[in-house]
C-alpha cells in the first residue's frame, strides 16, 4: 500500500454569516470573517490517495488523471470564485476550511480513477490547514 | 470529524545538562548543547484539535480561543525565556525538545479540556530546527495515515 499526495493551489473569497443568527450573534462568532463583501485566500489542497501499485505500471494512479479530476471537480468549481455567491452547496452551508475540505473530500471521492481517498488537507494560510479522511 | 492545524511560534534558549550526571558524562551525553550558557532556537508548535463540525458555525473550534489559550498557556510562558532557569516546569528536569513538546500538550490539553467547546486536542508537533521536529502523543510509525489504516 502506497500512499501518493498531489497539490492545487486556488484563489477563492468567502464570508462566514449563519442566516439564522442576528446580526449582533454572527459579529460576534465571526468577527472580521462577517463582513458580507467577502476576503480572499490562496488555498493550497493535498489530495492523498492510497492503494497498491500496479505492477505493470509502476503507478497508484495516472497523475494526469489525478491531475484531469482535481481541475474539473475543484478547481473549475472554486478557483477565482466567490465561494457564498458561486457555488451552490455553500449558499446553505457556511464555507469555512473545515467545510470546504468536507465538500471536497465529497466531489472526489467518487471519480478517483483508481486508488481510494484516504485525506483532504486544506491550507487557509502556511500557518493554518484542516485534515479529514472522510469520517 | 475534522482535524484542525494551526503553527505558531517561540523563541527560547536552554541547555541540557543533567544535574545528577558529571560533568564528563554531562559532555559526552549532550555535546555541545551542554554549554553552560545555554544556547537558543526559534521553535514552531503545530497544535493539531479534532472534533465534529459545528453546523451553525461550520467550524472546528473557535480559532479566537485556540488563539488565546495558546497565547497564554504556551507563548507568554516560553517565549524569549532561557527555559532552565525562567520556567519552573523544567526544575529538575531536562528541557529538551522532547520534554517540551510532552509539557505543551499536557498544559495544552488541561487547558482545551476545562473549555467549553467539542474540540480535542490531538496533536503537538514542534519543530527544534527546520531539521528535526517532535511528536507527542506518540504515534504509531507513519503517523495518522497508519493509525488510521490499522482503524480500519
Amino acid at each position: 500500500m502506497i500512499y501518493l499526495t498531489r497539490r492545487a493551489e486556488f484563489s477563492a473569497s468567502h464570508y462566514y454569516h449563519n442566516p439564522d443568527l442576528s446580526a449582533e450573534e454572527n459579529q460576534r462568532i465571526f468577527g472580521k470573517c462577517n463582513n458580507p463583501h467577502g476576503h480572499g485566500h490562496n488555498y493550497a489542497l493535498e489530495v492523498t490517495v492510497e492503494g497498491e501499485v500496479d505492477e505493470t505500471t509502476g503507478m497508484v494512479l495516472d497523475l494526469k488523471d489525478l491531475k484531469a479530476v482535481l481541475e474539473k471537480e475543484v478547481l473549475q468549481r472554486m478557483d477565482h470564485k466567490f465561494l457564498n455567491k458561486e457555488v451552490p452547496v455553500f449558499a446553505a452551508k457556511i464555507p469555512t476550511t473545515e467545510n470546504i475540505a468536507v465538500e471536497i473530500w465529497n466531489l472526489l471521492a467518487a471519480k478517483l480513477p483508481s486508488g481510494r481517498l484516504h485525506r483532504i488537507r486544506l491550507y487557509e494560510t502556511n500557518d493554518l490547514y484542516v485534515d479529514y479522511y472522510g469520517d | 470529524m475534522v482535524s484542525l492545524t494551526k503553527r505558531y511560534r517561540f523563541s527560547a534558549s536552554h541547555r541540557l545538562h543533567n544535574d545528577a550526571l558529571s560533568a564528563e558524562e554531562n559532555a559526552r551525553v549532550f555535546g555541545k548543547c551542554n554549554s553552560p550558557y545555554g544556547h537558543g532556537h526559534n521553535y514552531m508548535v503545530e497544535v493539531t484539535v479534532r472534533g465534529p463540525v459545528d453546523p451553525a458555525t461550520g467550524m472546528v473550534m473557535d480559532l479566537g480561543l485556540l488563539d488565546q489559550a495558546v497565547e497564554q498557556e504556551i507563548l507568554d510562558r516560553f517565549d524569549h525565556t532561557y527555559l532552565n532557569l525562567d520556567v519552573p516546569n523544567f526544575q529538575g528536569k531536562v528541557p529538551t525538545t522532547e520534554n517540551l513538546c510532552g509539557e505543551i500538550y499536557h498544559l495544552l490539553r488541561a487547558r482545551l479540556d476545562a473549555g467549553e467547546g467539542s474540540a480535542q486536542l490531538e496533536k503537538i508537533r514542534l519543530e527544534e530546527t527546520s531539521s528535526n521536529f517532535f511528536e507527542y502523543p506518540r504515534q504509531a510509525p507513519g503517523g495518522l495515515e497508519q493509525m488510521k489504516r490499522e482503524k480500519r
